[in-house]
């Protein structure tokens, strides 16, 4: 046993253990997991001066509550997130893309994601955790990765390893932004729907559904009709894939989801708001605006200069 | 061949082989699939072959669209590719407590469960693909007077093991999962072991299935 470890003593929500995911396993029916939202998980490393691969603990609407115990460390918590940080009697009101220092007995309190879903604490230390190909990312469905394939529960040690003794206090000036519209390229059954369930995708707002999690996110709104079939002979997906099932209300493809599926894709997320869209939460509303290929390639290619020019700044 | 490639979303090529599902076409897709995985290409992130497709999803920050199109036309599909398969027996107990939907098959098959057993079990079924959930194998084509559809409302938990139908295909929940196929029996067989990373599939897709029926003694005292 480590003598520096965490204990759980709440485990909130939805905690896991992410980090890149995996790849080359949709032929065996295995997604690719890995935190949800990439760029928030890519800051929370290098805010401890971790490998951009590095493990980290993912949350979601309501966190952990941590106690620690065992040598100084270095922990920092991103996405839009409220947290505390009890020393002693002393309570400090945490700020999200900031280091703090932790000591023997102090604890993380994280109360909330703020009107967001997925947040990131990384620390400058390894867990001790397992890996299964390749990655510790859980996948509560298959039972796949690090934890027995199980959330975080109640009462359950986080031993630590390799504490990086060297380490400055790092900050970054950060605030994610919230997106006024989620981007779509065309799907390949586009032509299953009418006119006017054409239309409705690109001019409607959804309400984001209380059922959508790490597998998919559903919506509902003014159902899309079919003109030509509501099932198709199953096939592969990808994440971002909309599809739309009998019903007409559309479910997204997230990290975790299954890697064939029967239904009629009217679209396609793009990668440039792939970690926007995760964080939308259920309730909120969701609308769509139709980009061409070549556009959604160059957006991309924005959007990953700016994370990487957001994390050179974290000196 | 493939007959059409186009884009699905900004990070994967779409490879249409036809629309039809047969040993034939799906043959072709897995031989692609087999040559491009060899290839072993670092821009390509996944693979996924299915009946009459193959999705190819690559790195955006390392390639596009076009680069993997030109790839994948200028391929050269080596024959030899879809001769490493396997014939696998998967022990099946059809006790009613396993068999959760045999009534339901009974009538709309319009035969009765002792018929809808004896001719399931006479034919060796084919390997299309594996994937929904971890392992899963769509196994087909199932006689034609056993094609039924999928139940109207999805059971929220399909127990592990479970031998489903639906249409011209049978398939194997590998875990404790949602699913609507209509449920005749269950095997005591591990068919997804995620301890084994290199091979945690026990049938992939090439390969053949044959069902042998056993009765619930030797399910219970089954020993893999």
């Amino acid at each position: 046993m480590s003598k520096n470890y965490f204990k759980v003593i709440r485990a909130g929500i939805n905690t896991t253990f992410q980090d890149k995911g995996r790849d080359n396993l949709y032929p065996i029916g295995i997604p690719f997991s890995g935190a949800m939202d990439n760029r928030n998980y890519l800051i929370s490393n290098k805010l401890v001066g971790n490998s951009s691969s590095a493990p980290v603990i993912e949350f979601a609407y309501q966190g952990p509550l941590l106690r620690y115990f065992g040598d100084k460390i270095n922990i920092a918590i991103t996405g839009d997130v409220n947290f505390k940080l009890k020393k002693g009697n002393e309570e400090i009101i945490g700020n999200c893309y900031e280091s703090y220092l932790i000591e023997d007995g102090d604890e993380i309190d994280i109360l909330s994601t703020n009107k967001s879903v997925y947040g990131y604490l990384s620390i400058n230390a390894k867990f001790n955790i397992n890996f299964q190909w390749g990655s510790c990312s859980i996948n509560t469905k298959a039972k796949i990765g690090s934890n027995h394939g199980e959330k975080l529960n109640n009462d359950q040690k986080i031993e630590i390893l390799n504490i990086n003794i060297n380490q400055s206090k790092k900050k970054l000036d950060y605030l994610n932004s919230k997106i006024e519209k989620i981007r779509v390229i065309k799907g390949t059954n586009f032509n299953y729907f009418s006119d006017k369930g054409k239309r409705q995708l690109f001019e409607n707002e959804f309400i984001i559904s209380k059922l959508s999690d790490r597998m998919g996110m559903r919506l509902e709104g003014e159902k899309i009709e079919n003109i030509v079939d509501t099932n198709i002979k199953s096939e592969g997906l990808i994440k971002g894939v909309i599809q739309v099932p009998a019903d007409g209300n559309p479910i997204i493809m997230l990290s975790d989801h299954g890697t064939i599926g029967g239904y009629p894709k009217i679209g396609v997320v793009i990668s440039a708001d792939y970690d926007k869209l995760v964080q939308l939460s259920p309730g909120s509303k969701i609308k769509f605006q139709e980009v061409e290929l070549s556009d959604a390639e160059t957006l991309f290619k924005l959007y990953e200069m700016e994370t990487q020019n957001l994390i050179s700044q974290i000196l | 061949m493939i007959k059409n490639i186009s884009n699905l979303g900004d990070a994967a090529l779409y490879c249409d082989f036809g629309s039809e599902v047969n040993k034939e076409i799906n043959s072709e897709v897995i031989k692609y699939f087999k040559t491009l995985k060899n290839e072993n290409i670092d821009k390509i992130n996944n693979l996924t072959p299915s009946y009459n497709k193959l999705i190819i999803s690559y790195d955006l920050k390392k390639t596009n669209y076009k680069e993997i199109k030109k790839i994948v036309e200028n391929l050269s599909i080596s024959e030899k590719e879809n001769l490493s398969t396997k014939t696998i027996k998967i022990p099946t107990c059809c006790e009613n407590s396993y068999s959760l939907d045999i009534e339901r098959l009974e009538k709309k098959l319009k035969l009765d469960r002792e018929k809808i057993f004896d001719v399931f079990f006479e034919k060796e079924y084919f390997c299309y693909m594996t994937g929904f959930i971890a392992g899963m194998p769509f196994l087909g084509d199932l006689d034609k007077n056993m094609h039924a559809k999928r139940l109207e409302t999805p059971r929220v938990k399909v127990p592990k093991g479970s031998v489903g139908l639906t249409e011209q295909f049978a398939n194997i929940y590998t875990f404790e999962s949602p699913g609507g196929w209509n449920i005749i029996g269950n095997t005591p067989l591990n068919i997804f072991n995620s301890n084994k990373e290199k091979e945690p599939n026990l049938i992939n897709p090439g390969d053949t299935v044959i069902f042998n029926r056993i009765n619930i003694d030797e399910y219970k005292n089954y020993n893999e």
